[in-house]
């Protein structure tokens, strides 16, 4: 039977599983909207921006595993998610974004809100295409799926001009995909796994590095068998956090710029680092030059071209991380490790990277703590970039699997509300908390009204210190203290909220935290607490730029021993 | 590390905007291209692409393997260290009176090269080779005026009944 290419999509992204689609509509997208409302299964959240849109399908796919759309019509609409197919790109978050195009015989004339959107998107996008009639868009929508959420997942954009959507075509939906020049390797070489294997039971010092790759590929069993057997403490990555519980005795916390003091200790004095689907950030390395220098490198990635990219690698081994572990364990021998694990405690009890100082004053640290404390680990934290995404990253405890959503390789300021739309809507029976700053938080903050009109309910810790606050402790740190337009003058984000009618509080002490969390959970829809908190806070311990690891910066020492009681404190 | 000269070999299906995502990301990744030649290949459906790049081992790796990951790229294959055959095509437009023409001809008759075009005061010539015959060619011709060059970079392609893309062995996502 012949379909319009708006039924035809509609009806491809059914039989692709989809339930939600977040998007805002426009001249050229007019048809499919208007189709759309005969397919109620599909549920459609108008967003207030599109790059709102983008991050909230983001957010969704990393919180479900499944395939996030969004939509757009065609030229600002298209171009408004661009910085969210890039922060998709960056954290290789399975995306489809859907955008309209002016009718062809329009395309190349600089017709009305017409960009071209697939050379935009080019290079942040896994795959795009621009359908050039109706009879292959049903193939499109195929391959478009197929290609974001295997191999290394990553967004893929199609781009469906207006008269595509209207045209009529026989609809056929395939059930393979044709794609010569596209087989991902799911697993890993065999004489690669035995030659790792060798080297972990040989291994004095042996690290695991843990990254999203362990998430994405849901081998928390597996790594925790490895962990396990041969008693092999983990430290991860910012995204590699939740791949394993951190309350585990052999979870070593985050390495990096921010990571524990003694989790780059680990790094730099380890014999051997094996690396679990992760991609030596500089943000998680430092300077690649001083990273590990003393260790051999067993690399397990799903990206060949991961391999080597940013560091020297002994043994590589190619393939889905569940896979690769799942053969890997069996291989490894039973282990103690325990003159390294010794020393690793030691510099953990030396080096405590995570003491929150007492008084009145609200601290950005003690309210992470305090949100982990309510919610015992059981909720999904959604942070913004920055500071705010540093100290929960550093003091909510992870223990429950996929419970943090960031933005980790594009650092993008904004993604927290839309984002954790996305995650609230994507596992409406979880608690969600999205921990974000006063920056970042106006650069999305339009989709209040998303959340509002559709009763989303989120609990959003605004992190209030009226700076952009990472930006103002490098300006402290490394430019004299010149506070060059960091200072942010602010609206009452309390008003704001309400005004949406998104029931709010504001904290300025330090005894209101733990009421106000409370309220919050208690509240049945969206929450939002202003922490107005310590204008001049730091995120220790930090990796000047330029440094290595070995370089890591600790709390500086307080001149007051006394004012330091970090455990009766916490628990007030 | 030292930067050389490296074959690259692509056969990539023959789609709209597939030289684009090519041309891209030698740019977004930095890479050093010096040649990119495209034509058809003995499959229908698929062209095959060589690029001459310049890079230290390191990132040629990258390069194959960032390419690799285009989806319409099918194979990539690195021919630099394979016994291959590789050629460029050079038109060259010379200045040439009645008392220079002889010479000219003689010296592209021991470049096996053609005369292709004969202007009144100019000749075309086309010439076969690798770039250091056609370099030197040009290098000959020089001093009597070189109007107008066009080359097509090179081509490449491995000797024998091996074909230049079995080698490859792996496509990632």
């Amino acid at each position: 039977m012949k379909k319009t290419g708006a039924q035809i999509l509609c009806e491809s992204l059914i039989k692709e599983g989809v339930e939600v689609i977040f998007g805002i509509l426009g001249g050229a997208i007019l048809p499919i909207y208007d189709t759309l409302t005969q397919y109620p299964q599909l549920r459609h959240i108008l967003v207030r921006h599109e790059q709102g849109a983008a991050h909230a399908a983001d957010g969704y796919a990393r919180a479900t595993h499944k395939v996030g759309v969004c939509m757009a019509t065609s030229g600002p609409g298209a171009a408004n998610l661009v910085t969210g197919i890039a922060n998709a790109y960056m954290d290789s978050s399975p995306v489809v974004a859907i955008t309209a195009q002016v009718p062809r015989p329009f395309i190349g004339k600089d017709a009305f809100q017409e960009a071209d959107i697939t050379g935009i998107t080019l290079p942040i996008t896994k795959h795009n295409y621009l359908v050039s009639s109706t009879g292959e868009l049903a193939d499109t929508v195929k391959e478009a799926f197929y290609i974001a959420r295997t191999g290394r997942s990553g967004p893929v954009h199609i781009d469906i001009p207006r008269d595509v959507q209207t045209e009529q075509a026989e609809f056929i939906y395939p059930d393979k995909v044709n794609l010569p020049g596209y087989k991902p390797v799911f697993q890993g070489h065999p004489a690669q796994v035995r030659k790792a294997a060798r080297l972990i039971n040989s291994a004095k010092r042996p690290l695991i590095i843990a990254g999203r790759g362990v998430i994405m590929s849901q081998a928390y069993a597996e790594l925790r068998e490895l962990v396990e057997k041969a008693q092999i403490p983990v430290v991860n990555t910012l995204l590699g956090i939740s791949s394993f519980p951190r309350n585990h005795v052999l979870s070593f916390g985050m390495i990096g710029m921010h990571g524990m003091a003694y989790a780059n200790m680990a790094v730099q004095d380890a014999d051997l680092i094996i690396s679990i689907g992760m991609r030596f950030d500089d943000r998680a390395t430092a300077i690649t030059g001083g990273f590990a220098p003393k260790a051999r490198i067993i690399h397990i990635d799903i990206d060949p071209a991961e391999i080597g990219k940013n560091v020297r690698v002994d043994v590589p081994i190619v393939g889905d991380v569940k896979n690769v572990l799942g053969v890997l364990n069996k291989e490894v021998n039973v282990n103690t490790h325990s003159e390294w694990l010794a020393t690793l405690n030691k510099w953990q009890r030396e080096h405590p990277s995570l003491e929150i100082r007492g008084g009145e004053e609200v601290i950005p640290q003690y309210v992470v703590r305090q949100i982990y404390e309510a919610t015992q680990g059981d909720a999904l934290v959604v942070t913004g970039v920055g500071q705010n995404q540093m100290w929960a990253a550093q003091y909510f405890t992870f223990i429950k699997p996929n419970s943090l959503i960031s933005s980790g390789g594009l650092g993008t300021m904004g993604f927290e509300i839309p984002a954790a739309m996305g995650v609230k809507v994507g596992r409406p029976d979880e608690v969600v908390w999205c921990v974000g700053g006063d920056g970042g938080f106006q650069m999305t903050i339009q989709e209040l009204g998303t959340i509002a009109a559709e009763n989303i309910g989120v609990k959003i810790a605004l992190i209030n210190n009226s700076y952009l606050g990472m930006v103002r402790q490098w300006q402290e740190l490394f430019y004299e203290r010149r506070y060059a337009h960091t200072k942010l003058w602010n609206p009452d984000f309390v008003k704001i909220a309400e005004a949406y009618e998104i029931p709010a509080v504001r904290v300025g002490r330090r005894d209101e935290v733990v009421p106000a969390i409370y309220k919050a959970m208690d509240c049945d829809g969206p929450f939002l607490i202003e922490f107005v908190v310590e204008p001049e806070e730091n995120v220790y311990p930090m990796v000047p730029p330029g440094k290595s690891l070995s370089e890591t910066m600790e709390l500086p020492k307080p001149k007051k021993v006394s004012k330091r009681k970090p455990k009766a404190l916490t628990r007030s | 590390m030292e930067a050389t000269k490296y074959t690259i070999s692509m056969l990539v299906e023959d789609k709209a905007g597939v030289l684009n995502r090519v041309a891209s990301l030698f740019r977004r990744r930095g890479f050093n291209i010096q040649s990119l030649a495209v034509g058809g290949s003995e499959q229908p459906g698929l062209s095959r692409m060589t690029a001459v790049v310049l890079a230290d081992p390191a990132q040629v790796e990258q390069v194959r393997k960032q390419l690799d990951k285009l989806i319409n790229v099918v194979k990539v294959a690195d021919l630099t260290n394979d016994d291959m055959v590789a050629r460029e095509l050079a038109l060259v437009k010379v200045a040439a009176t009645a008392s220079t023409r002889s010479e000219i001809m003689q010296i592209v008759d021991i470049f096996r090269a053609n005369i292709v075009d004969v202007g009144s005061d100019s000749l075309m010539v086309e010439v076969t080779g690798d770039e250091e015959k056609v370099d030197s060619l040009f290098e000959l011709l020089r001093r009597f005026g070189i109007k107008e060059v066009v080359r097509t970079g090179r081509v490449a392609l491995t000797r024998g009944a091996v074909t230049a893309h079995a080698s490859n062995k792996r496509k990632g996502g």
